[in-house]
């Protein structure tokens, strides 16, 4: 059997089959984030270093990674939209910047949250805690040039330049941030867990990370439903006659 | 099209940039003396103990040199643009990339290249001396040039948006943190007397880096913004 | 030859036309007139190439002007309804800069000579441009058209704010490069001043 995929790029076409798939992805994401959050929280061994406060890596672990996949997925689809000049890869553009955002700010939050008995304060610079703060700001940055522009094609185009600017940015800064945080000897206990990590917490680890993927485009879908008919039930004014050619002279 | 005109073409527009900078001297001094009085006004917030004027000295002259190049973005493109010279220079038989870079080179040499000749008189301001204030310079003359090419991106995607001015300081920042890292970590290193050689070249890796993508991404932007 | 085939163009909401389908021939000028925010000069951006059609596209001697690009660029002249002058620059500073970046560049006397030709006189070239009147600074952007070898010449509105002597020298500038084989696209408010068998209308609907 074969199908028609292109049909599905256009967006009217792309709506309902959106419609069809998100209450899929959505009921398997809940499913999967309770039996996450239930192994992380009260199956994992408590940790004999910093004891139970560790379980928010459970939660913080899988937004840090979802964070930076969806700002590169972002990216993948604005450079899409420019070779292809595709409207509904625009779309999915502007309808993962959100999510990517809120997830930076759930890393960040629970980062904070660990770091106050781990390491005695709300936030330390610590490399990568620093760079998803950094993240957190391009999300805004692609979020604020989108609105700031009237003009859609320009708003898609402007918001795409900048995303494609910010992907090679990311490992940069990552990069530079880890370089400057070993220059001055910053926090020693770092959040990966590493080597030594049991096979229930990595599993637990894994689940959430599903989870978060699978309500990402459940969420995703949803906005880009959204995006679609607020996009195309604008007016378009086109009740005149084209054009009138007059007096073609030939010589 | 040959390269003869397009080394004409690049030339013609950094020769009109500097008459335009010599005719509007004050435009060009601007951002220097915001430097200089932002780099003044640390330590009276701080205190003039010298011990921590020294501690603090690179990273407050990087990050007011980062604010000055800030401020004199707006000034790139955007007189081109509402003048309608910006149309012009988008429709003309070379590649755009290359006369943006000439653009962004003129910018520099009005905006970046004074307060790299300046940075080690306000050095001294935070009691650096020797081979620190050698490092600040020459880690500026690296540096600033990367931030003009990657601030230009900025400029072009604002051009005609509502609250620009403010806009593109979002979007830019976050893009300056590897050179300000780079940067200050230079002259730190220098003077913890580990020397700052390793930043320095991790800064000549940005400065080419920035050289090759940033005039393509800024062309893209401007051809957006002129639609 | 230029070409458009089946362009449509929509600003926002509003589409301003759909499936026009234009000629021009060498030696002939093409006078896009209509009323106020029918899309005159969006056709006319469309054709320089800086604005991309929503649909269709145009055709320069057969080919697609967006796989032209700096080709395309070489066979044109584009002078839209902002002058482009710089108000801290003299006219001939401004000429010479215009024409260098252009990939025209040309000498002082031939600026000086373009100037004249479209009536500034010796004294105003060395005024700082944000002295002259709007005529006068839309006369310096004109006297592009003297030094320049294009073939294709696309004008907005050239005549804004031009005296009649001035309005007759242009005429007889666009006269004597369509006689040369020259193709030329013009929005205008004005007639145009041409021989008719040199002269086709395109009217936009608002």
């Amino acid at each position: 059997m074969s199908v028609n995929w292109s049909k599905y790029s256009a967006p009217m076409a792309f709506y309902p089959l959106a419609g069809r798939l998100i209450p899929w992805f959505a009921v398997v994401a809940v499913v999967l984030m309770g039996v996450g959050l239930y192994m992380g929280f009260f199956v994992a061994p408590t940790d004999f270093q910093q004891g139970e406060s560790y379980r928010i890596i459970f939660v913080h672990v899988p937004a840090a990674w979802m964070s930076m996949f969806l700002y590169v997925v972002m990216a993948i689809w604005a450079g899409v939209g420019m070779g292809l000049n595709a409207r509904l890869s625009f779309m999915m553009a502007q309808a993962i910047a959100p999510t990517g955002a809120m997830f930076t700010f759930l890393a960040l939050l629970t980062g904070a949250m660990w770091g106050k008995p781990t390491w005695g304060a709300w936030w330390v610079w610590d490399a990568r805690l620093t760079s998803e703060l950094i993240l957190l700001f391009q999300y805004a940055g692609v979020m604020l040039l989108r609105t700031s522009i009237d003009d859609m094609r320009r708003a898609d185009r402007s918001s795409a330049v900048f995303s494609l600017v910010g992907v090679v940015n990311v490992p940069i800064i990552y990069f530079s941030v880890q370089w400057w945080n070993t220059l001055h000897q910053g926090a020693s206990v770092s959040m990966s867990t590493g080597s030594k990590m049991a096979a229930t917490m990595l599993m637990a680890m894994l689940i959430m990370t599903v989870a978060f993927w699978l309500y990402s485009i459940a969420v995703i879908l949803a906005r880009v439903r959204c995006i679609v008919v607020e996009r195309d039930s604008l007016p378009v004014w086109d009740e005149k006659p084209a054009v009138i050619q007059e007096a073609v002279e030939a010589r | 099209m040959n390269r003869s005109s397009m080394w004409e073409a690049v030339s013609g527009i950094v020769k009109r940039d500097l008459l335009l900078a010599m005719r509007r001297r004050s435009d060009a001094a601007m951002s220097v003396f915001f430097l200089v009085i932002v780099a003044s006004l640390f330590p009276l917030g701080v205190g003039p103990e010298p011990a921590v004027l020294r501690t603090i000295g690179p990273g407050v002259l990087w990050v007011a040199a980062l604010l000055a190049c800030l401020l004199s973005l707006s000034r790139v493109f955007t007189a081109d643009y509402v003048d309608g010279s910006l149309e012009q220079m988008v429709l003309v038989p070379q590649p755009l990339a290359v006369l943006v870079a000439g653009k962004v080179f003129a910018h520099w040499l009005i905006s970046g290249l004074p307060v790299v000749l300046l940075s080690p008189l306000l050095g001294l301001q935070f009691g650096l001396d020797g081979e620190p204030l050698g490092v600040l310079a020459l880690s500026l003359l690296l540096g600033t040039p990367t931030l003009s090419m990657i601030g230009a991106i900025g400029a072009a995607l604002v051009l005609g948006v509502r609250g620009s001015g403010l806009l593109v300081a979002l979007l830019v920042l976050p893009l300056y943190v590897p050179v300000l890292i780079f940067g200050a970590g230079a002259v730190t290193g220098s003077m913890a007397g580990v020397g700052g050689e390793a930043n320095l070249s991790l800064l000549g890796a940005c400065l080419v880096l920035s050289l090759f993508l940033a005039p393509w991404a800024t062309a893209a932007a401007l051809r957006i913004a002129l639609e | 030859m230029l070409q458009a085939v089946g362009l449509s163009c929509r600003r926002g909401e509003r589409r301003l036309f759909s499936d026009l389908n234009v000629k021009v021939e060498p030696g002939t000028l093409l006078a896009v007139v209509g009323e106020n925010g029918s899309g005159k000069t969006s056709l006319l951006r469309i054709f320089s190439s800086l604005l991309p059609p929503e649909e269709g596209s145009v055709l320069w001697d057969g080919q697609d002007i967006h796989q032209l690009k700096e080709l395309y660029a070489g066979q044109l002249t584009y002078l839209g309804h902002l002058n482009g002058i710089k108000d801290d620059l003299t006219p001939l500073e401004n000429l010479m800069s215009a024409t260098s970046l252009a990939g025209e560049p040309c000498s002082n006397n031939g600026a000086k000579e373009a100037l004249e030709a479209i009536g500034l006189k010796r004294p105003i070239h060395h005024l700082p441009s944000k002295v002259l009147s709007q005529g006068q600074k839309r006369r310096v952007t004109l006297a592009r058209l003297w030094l320049s070898t294009r073939p294709l010449w696309l004008l907005d509105e050239p005549f804004t704010s031009l005296d009649a002597a001035s309005t007759n020298v242009v005429t007889q500038r666009l006269l004597a490069h369509v006689q040369r084989g020259g193709l030329a696209v013009l929005v205008t408010h004005q007639e145009v001043a041409l021989p008719a068998e040199r002269l086709q209308h395109l009217r936009l609907v608002g």
